[in-house]
């Protein structure tokens, strides 16, 4: 009983929803019945569109993601290590983190078109961000005293590398990927909606030309999965690593 | 405790074994900036005794421990160890106030980094085994360091430091963070530790009653410089209350408090 008890609420709001559309209360261009999102949810899979359009949005989200995480990460270890390196590139950096990324659509149409370059640059430069300051916060606070028992009993650098840096900092890390993975989806949507054609982006945007509020809602709902499926997948590999954590191994 | 039963009767030039190595700093001092805090330390420890160094917090009794260790330089003198002003560092491992162990590394890893300078080989996983052994810790290899208690923790650091066999092993306030009876069960520990391997135990302390009840020989630190230097010529293991350490541990506190 205890564990239906969150569940009572959205399905009381699937029903009331769905009688609401039913007794015309609720319009069909404004919001289609549960059930015919459910039909055309079942449409675009058979047609096979789905899921080439699923295809198309997470290859673009996660190349974007490889190409903003990788640099952030490996410029935010770079300088929590070496503070020349950080002299050098920190404050940069901060600065040009305070535009937002999706401001520069236009300028980036301008540069790219609306080829896939605009979107998967769009994804990085936002991906790019988190990574960066969380790695290098996690670098910055791995416990001093532990690098001075490194030192002290004889480890190399490379092992307190490994051993001490990298996992001291890695509860940071995943709290930059998962913060990514976020701003991942939402550019991705952005970019999407303004630009493209193909992805699900594309998909609402072309019914949305016809009318067919049904798809649109179906491509909000798929948007929503993906990002909840990638935070799972985070989440998962979180508790994974860090099982040594009390914290969360109890999860 | 039978067996130290024994050692009562041994003579303690007998217990001085080989394993330990010789210590003697000739002028020894550390400045930081324009604060110096070693003021000429000459100093001669004898391989395979048990010094305690005590002082007041600032006295300089830490940064000694350090040189010793190797984790800092001296700003001008000669530390030698056996004789050799250089590359003895793996024959000295340090212990610290906290456990210090890496809390993503179950104990057996955590026990392994003592081993950091060696190659590695399978003799490693042994070695870490023999080492938790020796402090009753056999059959937590695999736990993480997360669930064990605080005096636990502390005995996973003493087989980390004990694990590479050192021949000089620096205690910096090791039990200063112990409640009082785990505090007694591991100055036990040490003390058999010590009797079995026969290292070079140079043990930093504030509590005076704590060296009194382990050391041989007491140095008092004020000021950077060795204000006193005190032979404890009692048999072990030695009982609380004992009116000589007693005695010992008066004229200590006197000096330290000024009176």
């Amino acid at each position: 009983m205890k564990r239906l008890l969150p569940w009572i609420v959205p399905f009381g709001l699937l029903l009331a929803w769905q009688a609401a559309s039913q007794t015309g209360l609720l319009a069909d261009q404004i919001m289609p019945a549960p059930t015919a999102v459910a039909e055309a949810a079942w449409r675009v899979t058979r047609s096979g569109e789905l899921l080439r359009d699923i295809w198309v949005s997470a290859s673009r989200a996660f190349a974007g993601f490889a190409v903003g995480g990788g640099i952030g990460f490996a410029l935010g270890m770079l300088n929590g290590l070496s503070g020349l390196s950080e002299k050098l590139t920190d404050s940069t950096l901060q600065m040009v983190r305070n535009i937002p990324h999706l401001a520069l659509i236009p300028l980036v149409i301008l540069w790219f078109g609306i080829g896939e370059e605009a979107k998967l640059f769009l994804v990085a430069l936002g991906v790019f961000f988190p990574i960066y300051v969380n790695t290098l916060h996690g670098v910055r606070s791995v416990d001093r005293q532990l690098l001075e028992m490194g030192r002290a009993y004889g480890m190399s650098e490379s092992a307190i590398f490994w051993q001490v840096v990298f996992p001291g900092a890695l509860p940071s890390i995943f709290v930059g990927l998962r913060y990514g993975l976020g701003i991942m989806w939402l550019t991705l949507i952005v970019a999407e909606t303004i630009s493209a054609s193909s992805g699900i982006g594309f998909m609402a945007m072309n019914a949305r030309e016809f009318m067919m509020v049904d798809v649109v809602v179906v491509s909000i709902l798929i948007y929503a999965a993906l990002g909840k499926l990638a935070d799972s997948v985070a989440r998962l590999l979180e508790r994974t690593c860090l099982s040594w954590n009390p914290v969360y191994a109890e999860l | 405790m039978n067996v130290s039963m024994l050692d009562q009767h041994r003579a303690p030039e007998t217990r001085i074994s080989s394993n330990g190595a010789s210590v003697s700093l000739r002028g020894v001092t550390k400045s930081f900036g324009a604060h110096k805090v070693l003021h000429g330390i000459d100093l001669d420890i004898q391989a395979g005794q048990f010094v305690a160094i005590v002082g007041r917090s600032g006295c300089g009794k830490s940064t000694l421990l350090r040189l010793l260790a190797g984790l800092d330089q001296p700003t001008t003198g000669q530390i030698m160890i056996d004789g050799l002003s250089g590359g003895w560092r793996d024959h000295v491992r340090l212990m610290f106030q906290e456990p210090r162990l890496l809390p993503w590394q179950r104990v057996a890893a955590n026990v392994e980094v003592g081993l950091s300078h060696a190659p590695s080989g399978p003799d490693r996983r042994r070695l870490a085994q023999e080492a938790l052994d020796q402090v009753g810790l056999s059959g937590r290899e695999q736990d993480w360091p997360a669930i064990l208690s605080g005096g636990q923790r502390q005995r996973v650091a003493l087989a980390r430091a004990l694990v590479s066999h050192p021949r000089i092993l620096a205690f910096d306030e090791p039990l200063g963070a112990l409640d009082a009876l785990t505090r007694i069960e591991m100055q036990a520990l040490i003390e058999q530790v010590w009797e079995d391997k026969g290292f070079t135990a140079i043990v930093v302390t504030h509590d005076v009653s704590e060296a009194v009840a382990l050391a041989d020989r007491i140095l008092l630190l004020d000021a950077g410089r060795v204000e006193m230097d005190i032979a404890v010529d009692l048999p072990r293991p030695r009982r609380r209350g004992d009116p000589v350490a007693a005695a010992i541990e008066g004229r200590i506190l006197d000096r330290l408090l000024g009176r």
